[in-house]
């Protein structure tokens, strides 16, 4: 066998992933596939490794599933597919699976020495391609390039057929499920039918997008707009069709929508699965899925508003927040600790006065998913307020409510905003107060959750007199500051900083806070970040926001390869200086919040950039960092790392709405001028 | 020759001992994955017969062990060894405390005994591959 030859035709194939069909695939052409093993037995590792090589696979070997996403995300085109054990301590295998699915697409076969019905159920569930039963066999080993070979293959039809539309309407829904569920469904039936349509459908084709690439990548906007669509529809009403009509970009299949979609589905399932084990916050988080989505969905409608217009007021970020939440709330089965965050972010006010004091609803709504991963330190309900602190940040008039201490979840984080004011961090932290406020009652002792509440507590100490972060009854920014609340212990102290310095702020919670899984949550604040009041006032910190965005970037990013990373380093280099764990926070959340952000980040940052102005693109990137930062599990910081210089805070929290800001490519004015709530639309 | 003489002893343990499963060409590799394998499993082992002996063990952290155990001993191929862990699963399963106890001890003796079985084929082969190479 040639072996260099066929190993470059591999790579010519699988790189380009247009080899058709009926392509000639060098008959050596399994040799040099590029396989990526996972198992945390070293024994099995090692067998595996020498059983691919004999195989003529190029085989890498990790044993922590860590390790193997941040090798994905690094070289995205860099493998073909992924092997994986069930069963690995730092991660469940079935959640590097959906990862994996939803960020990057390749086929993966589950590996377990269990062979119970439901374990491999759940394989095929969660969109594993094969399920081997160790010992595993070198014949078995022989034949996985087939799953490549398949998934290429329906890929490159589907996006053969650009006039999807009407394919897709031709074909049943069956198709998406063949889309998603298994690759050998999906080839087979997908195969041929969409042969016979192609042949019939060839000029109906031309009309819709030119996009032939063979592979859609959910950029974060993208998946933004599509969660939008998604919680405009409904959840459970949400078809592909509608979904493409509603998303309305050019060049996107319904094919590609429905597969998305099924991949959405299990992810949100996963995180109520997994939210439900946590506490009042998995509870939370999974009511806030729904809210999540329904926010993000508000999020991503209003920041297209926004961006559209330009700036979007706060009321109607504030309606369409509240409008996300209420759906969200009604729709997420959140715990009454949730529903009582939530109420108090109610968003039915999308104008809440910093001074409100339950502005803690709003954010606690938004909040509620945002805060998924926030520590346990935090209570949960303060994880939503804090989150629906942010989130309502942007819509309420940022509760900031006076308490100084970690009085009530709401008011922390309206304090805290106040009190950030005086920091003046910016009005990022609209969202940061959101935030802060949730945070603050959680916060109750320095808690050490970066949560917003840090990056509130930063930001107002920074911020200090930062009188207008009240203001923020625009700053619905606060997405991302949702996510932080979770961290932050100190100071939170409502100042009303979180307005300005929410996004810092929020970048600042993330990062300490996440300690728990925000990956729903951050999708959620992406989404909510419709209030990107923040980001303009980012512009101001901006040049600190990034650090802390960076700061928080950074360590997230490690895992980002996304193309935050580029944006983020700024915010990176902000957040690093946050000392925010963010580090910590990369690495858990990430795998949900990653998938999520990646989709997020990858194209909001990029396409925030333009926008806006820096600040919004950073906020993306903090946004999407913060998404990031929480789904990681954003250990707290320590939370003095994080506030020692509120500056960095500040950044953090710009970053962080930016962040936020950029997944929901918000350009929601961020009326936080730096301290100066100018931004904040009133 | 004695030295060919024990090269087929080694020959032949070797086959009855490896179900070509992998891929043998590197016979330093199986030597490798038996380290590891040995070394792990012993460990594995001696955390199970601690936790028998400790009662704040829970059955789900004593499965997960056995969990890891079958794997590795089913990827090297040491078939005993795995069924007996299969049925030390099974009864633990059943939340049979004492039973487990006895599968477990059952679980150690094949494992000794697979273990006494290949030492002295590694050895064997070490101490030939050693004049050999002079």
């Amino acid at each position: 066998m040639n072996v260099s030859s066929v190993k470059g035709s591999m790579s010519i194939s699988s790189s380009t992933s247009t080899w058709k069909a009926g392509d000639t695939i060098s008959d050596q052409f399994p040799a040099g596939l590029r396989v990526l093993v996972v198992d945390d037995d070293p024994t099995c590792l090692m067998i595996l490794e020498k059983m691919l090589i004999a195989c003529l696979y190029k085989v890498t070997k990790c044993n922590r599933a860590e390790t193997a996403l941040s090798k994905l995300r690094e070289n995205k085109n860099g493998y073909d597919i992924v092997l994986s054990d069930v069963h690995m301590p730092d991660m469940d295998g079935f959640k590097l699976l959906e990862h994996i699915g939803l960020e990057m697409d390749l086929p993966v076969i589950m590996m377990s020495a269990d062979d119970g019905k439901q374990v491999v159920m759940k394989g095929v569930t969660h969109g594993a391609c094969d399920y081997l039963i160790k010992p595993v066999r070198i014949e078995a080993l022989k034949n996985i390039w087939q799953h490549v070979v398949r998934k290429r293959k329906n890929e490159w039809k589907e996006f053969e057929q650009s006039g999807s539309v009407e394919e897709g309407d031709r074909q049943p829904k069956q198709s998406d499920d063949a889309d998603y569920s298994s690759s050998a469904n999906e080839g087979n039936w997908k195969g041929s039918k969409k042969r016979k349509d192609e042949e019939e459908e060839t000029d109906e084709r031309d009309d819709t997008s030119t996009l032939k690439k063979p592979r859609v990548v959910w950029s974060v906007e993208l998946h933004q707009q599509f969660v939008a669509a998604v919680n405009q529809l409904g959840i459970d009403k949400a078809v592909p069709k509608k979904i493409l009509e509603l998303m309305n970009v050019p060049g996107l299949t319904r094919e590609n929508v429905a597969s998305h979609l099924q991949k959405y589905r299990l992810y949100l399932r996963r995180l109520s699965g997994v939210s439900q084990h946590q506490s009042n916050l998995s509870t939370i988080i999974s009511a806030q899925d729904p809210t999540f989505g329904s926010l993000s969905s508000l999020s991503g409608l209003d920041l297209q508003t926004l961006a559209a217009t330009g700036q979007l007021p706060a009321q109607s970020l504030a309606r369409l927040q509240a409008a996300g939440l209420g759906r969200a709330t009604a729709k997420s089965g959140i715990p009454i600790t949730l529903v009582d965050q939530r109420n108090i972010f109610s968003f039915e006010n999308p104008k809440l006065r910093f001074g409100e004091g339950q502005q803690q609803h709003m954010t606690n709504k938004q909040q509620v998913n945002l805060l998924h991963g926030i520590p346990t330190t935090m209570e949960p309900k303060q994880l939503v307020s804090l989150r629906h602190a942010a989130q309502s940040i942007g819509n309420m008039n940022m509760q900031v409510p006076p308490h100084g201490a970690q009085s009530s979840q709401n008011n922390p984080l309206l304090m805290q905003m106040g009190q950030q004011q005086q920091q003046q961090q910016q009005s990022r932290g609209q969202i940061l107060v959101d935030s802060t406020i949730n945070h603050a009652p959680r916060l109750s002792s320095s808690m050490g959750q970066p949560i917003l509440s840090n990056g509130i507590a930063t930001n107002v100490s920074s911020r200090n007199g930062i009188p207008e972060n009240i203001r923020a009854p625009g700053y619905s920014q606060t997405p991302s500051m949702l996510n932080f609340p979770m961290n932050h212990a100190s100071e939170l102290p409502g100042n009303s900083f979180a307005l300005g310095s929410t996004p810092g702020v929020s970048i600042l919670t993330s990062k300490g806070a996440f300690q728990e899984d925000v990956n729903s949550e951050i999708k959620g604040s992406g989404g909510l970040m419709p209030s990107y009041d923040v980001f303009n006032d980012l512009d101001q910190h901006k040049p600190q926001s990034w650090e802390l965005q960076n700061v928080g970037m950074a360590f997230d990013t490690s895992q980002h390869s996304n193309s935050l990373q580029g944006n983020l380093d700024l915010t990176q280099s902000a957040l690093g200086q946050q000392g925010f764990s963010s580090g910590q926070m990369n690495g858990h959340n990430r795998s949900a919040a990653v998938a999520s952000k990646a989709m997020f980040s990858t194209g909001d940052v990029k396409e925030l950039g333009s926008a806006q102005n820096v600040n919004q693109h950073l906020n993306n990137l903090l946004v999407d960092n913060t998404i990031r930062v929480k789904s990681e599990r954003v250990c707290d910081t320590s939370p003095a790392n994080i506030f020692p210089d509120h500056f960095g805070q500040d950044d953090l929290m710009s970053a962080l709405l930016k962040q936020q800001e950029s997944v929901a490519s918000s350009e929601n004015e961020f009326d936080f001028d730096g301290y100066s709530m100018n931004n904040i639309p009133v | 020759m004695e030295s060919k003489h024990v090269n087929q002893q080694i020959a032949a343990m070797r086959q009855s001992f490896f179900d070509e499963l992998e891929d043998q060409n590197n016979p330093n590799f199986v030597e490798e994955v038996f380290t590891m394998y040995f070394r792990d499993s012993t460990t594995l082992l001696e955390t199970v017969e601690q936790a028998m002996k400790t009662i704040s063990i829970t059955l789900a952290k004593m499965d997960k062990i056995l969990h890891q155990l079958k794997g590795s001993s089913a990827s090297v191929g040491a078939n005993k060894v795995l069924n007996e862990i299969n049925k030390t699963r099974q009864v633990l399963e059943k939340g049979n405390l004492e039973g487990t106890k006895a599968g477990i001890w059952e679980m150690r003796k094949e494992y000794d005994s697979l273990k006494a079985k290949l030492e002295p084929y590694f050895q064997l082969k070490q101490a030939n591959s050693v004049p050999q190479e002079k």
